[in-house]
């Protein structure tokens, strides 16, 4: 397949309108909050979420500055793992980091819904850090969580 | 505009396909290609003259040491150096500046002096800098930058002043493209008794370079931004300055005499030259600067400036463009933000295009936060670019304008 349709995977339109209206986008209080940022290219993210009694996600907001990768990205996540408990979340992010990268077995396709469209990551391997940021905000988030429980 | 296409015949790598396009190649600022004489001379000295230097009683090696010794009599006069030993070789502008951080630093600088620096540096000329701050307790300030890219001059008086024992700033900045005016400030400087750096890294073989005419105490450049091989650079220091000084790395090379207990050291610049050097480096620094000779300094800052010119205009008509920078007299490089894509958006689907830019912090990171922009793209110029190769940037920029909004 020609490099220009690998771009046209990549950046579908789903991901696109993701990009520029993000979902679940804002802060929230009374929270775990977590900043990630990948110091090569200097996009930047905060995530905001709210833990349940049994550590499942109650609700997630992210704010934050990056390209249109880990924007859409980040806000396709929060549909997901919103309401999720944290082993579904857990399992969401091993089959996600399976989707950019190629590596590994995806569980649990149906899970990640529309996330798949991520998948022209593959073809991109120095965007994967991209795709990755607002996940690795949440499993920081849910580590923390854990502990403080 | 000013025409040296006829140069790219010496650029083999500029004649290629990259995704089924012609490779257009700005990202200059980064690093710049290298011209067939220079290769051509790293494989002469490995197939003819490969030896160590400086210690050879042998043909071989006086003949790598002749060369070597050369490079550095090129380096010399190709900034106005007052002589040879003011050269020191080094890996890189980052490493010239380090070694200024770590030796002068240590020995000069004391709890509540000033380093005083710009709101434009490089990170390489500002965490050299924390460092040797955290170590002496000295104190860092800087001149803050105006909108259109230039230094807050009007604080000049407020912030160098005799508290600042040392002032560090880059000559071109590679963000912006701004020529700073760094022989009104090291006058300045030099007549409150501050030591000067200045960061070359962007201006040594794109603009006339002559470190005396400047009145600095120390220059730093690198070798692979003017078209020598990476891993060489040059700090270029005035004697008595650098006769103060104390060694840097200890080993080999560096040494009058060596006992168990206690050792002597040799002068500048083989002082601060320890263990074998990047000899094919220094010798493909030497031709790089007689490639450059052979163009003109003159006539490559002239291309960059029309080139650069030329593209600002073009640039000007994209639809959600800002453009950062200075309007006027700026070097050869154009930085830009676009309202619909980030700079990696853009940077991804130029290179789609064959077109190679620049995009993000452009390790500056507090200038980004200082415009307000996550990041840039750049495009950054040498002097085998052409108008047609701005062209066809701008027809492929336009193309992602459509395609991201």
């Amino acid at each position: 397949m020609a490099l220009s349709d690998d771009l046209r995977d990549l950046y579908q339109q789903v991901i696109l309108d993701h990009s520029k209206s993000p979902r679940n986008h804002g802060q929230l209080t009374d929270c775990v909050h977590v900043h990630g940022d990948n110091p090569t290219c200097g996009d930047e993210i905060d995530m905001y979420v709210k833990f349940n009694d049994e550590g499942g996600i109650a609700d997630i907001k992210f704010d934050g500055q990056g390209c249109a990768i880990s924007q859409a990205s980040a806000s396709m996540m929060t549909i997901k793992v919103k309401g999720s408990r944290r082993d579904k979340a857990m399992a969401m992010l091993k089959d996600f980091r399976s989707v950019v990268t190629g590596e590994g077995s995806v569980q649990d396709e149906d899970a990640l819904g529309e996330l798949i469209l991520l998948e022209g990551v593959q073809k991109f391997p120095q965007r994967v850090k991209c795709a990755m940021l607002g996940w690795r905000a949440l499993e920081q988030a849910m580590q923390e969580s854990a502990k403080e429980s | 505009m000013t025409d040296l296409s006829h140069l790219r015949v010496d650029f083999p790598i500029l004649h290629q396909q990259v995704h089924g396009e012609p490779l257009v190649y700005f990202d200059n600022a980064a690093s710049s290609q290298k011209p067939r004489q220079v290769i051509a001379e790293l494989t002469r000295y490995y197939e003819l003259d490969n030896a160590n230097v400086h210690r050879g009683l042998y043909e071989l090696s006086n003949r790598a040491t002749d060369s070597f010794e050369a490079a550095r009599k090129k380096v010399a006069c190709f900034i106005g150096a007052g002589s040879a030993d003011e050269v020191i070789f080094t890996r890189g502008t980052t490493e010239s500046i380090n070694l200024v951080a770590q030796v002068w630093a240590a020995q000069f600088l004391k709890a509540g002096d000033v380093i005083l620096y710009t709101g434009m540096e490089h990170h390489s000329n500002l965490v050299p800098w924390q460092l040797a701050a955290r170590r002496t307790g000295a104190v860092l300030k800087h001149i803050p930058v105006l909108d259109d890219g230039t230094l807050d001059l009007t604080l000049l008086d407020l912030l160098l002043t005799e508290q600042a024992k040392l002032f560090a700033c880059v000559h071109v900045s590679n963000s912006l493209g701004t020529i700073n005016p760094v022989r009104e400030l090291c006058a300045k400087a030099r007549a409150l008794g501050v030591t000067t750096l200045i960061d070359g890294a962007q201006a040594a073989g794109h603009l006339p370079v002559n470190v005396r005419d400047i009145g600095c105490d120390f220059y730093a450049f690198s070798g692979h931004k003017m078209c020598a091989p990476t891993g060489i650079g040059v700090l270029y220091g005035k004697a008595e300055v650098l006769a103060k000084m104390e060694p840097w790395h200890g080993g080999g090379e560096m040494i009058e005499s060596v006992t168990l207990e206690a050792s002597t050291y040799k002068a500048a610049p083989h002082r601060f030259e320890a263990g074998t050097p990047d000899i094919a480096g220094v010798i493909g620094l030497g031709a790089a600067i007689d490639y450059l000779e052979s163009v003109g300094i003159e006539k490559i800052h002239q291309h960059g400036q029309e080139l650069t010119a030329y593209a600002m205009q073009c640039l000007a008509e994209l639809p959600g463009i800002r453009l950062l920078g200075p309007q006027g007299d700026r070097a050869s490089l154009a930085a830009f933000a676009l309202a619909c894509a980030h700079p990696h958006d853009l940077v991804e689907f130029a290179n789609t295009h064959g077109l190679a830019l620049r995009g993000g912090h452009h390790c500056t990171q507090p200038l980004m936060k200082r415009f307000k922009v996550p990041g840039t793209s750049r495009a950054s110029f040498y002097f085998y670019n052409t108008a047609a190769e701005v062209d066809r940037m701008m027809d492929i920029l336009h193309r992602a304008v459509t395609f991201f909004s």
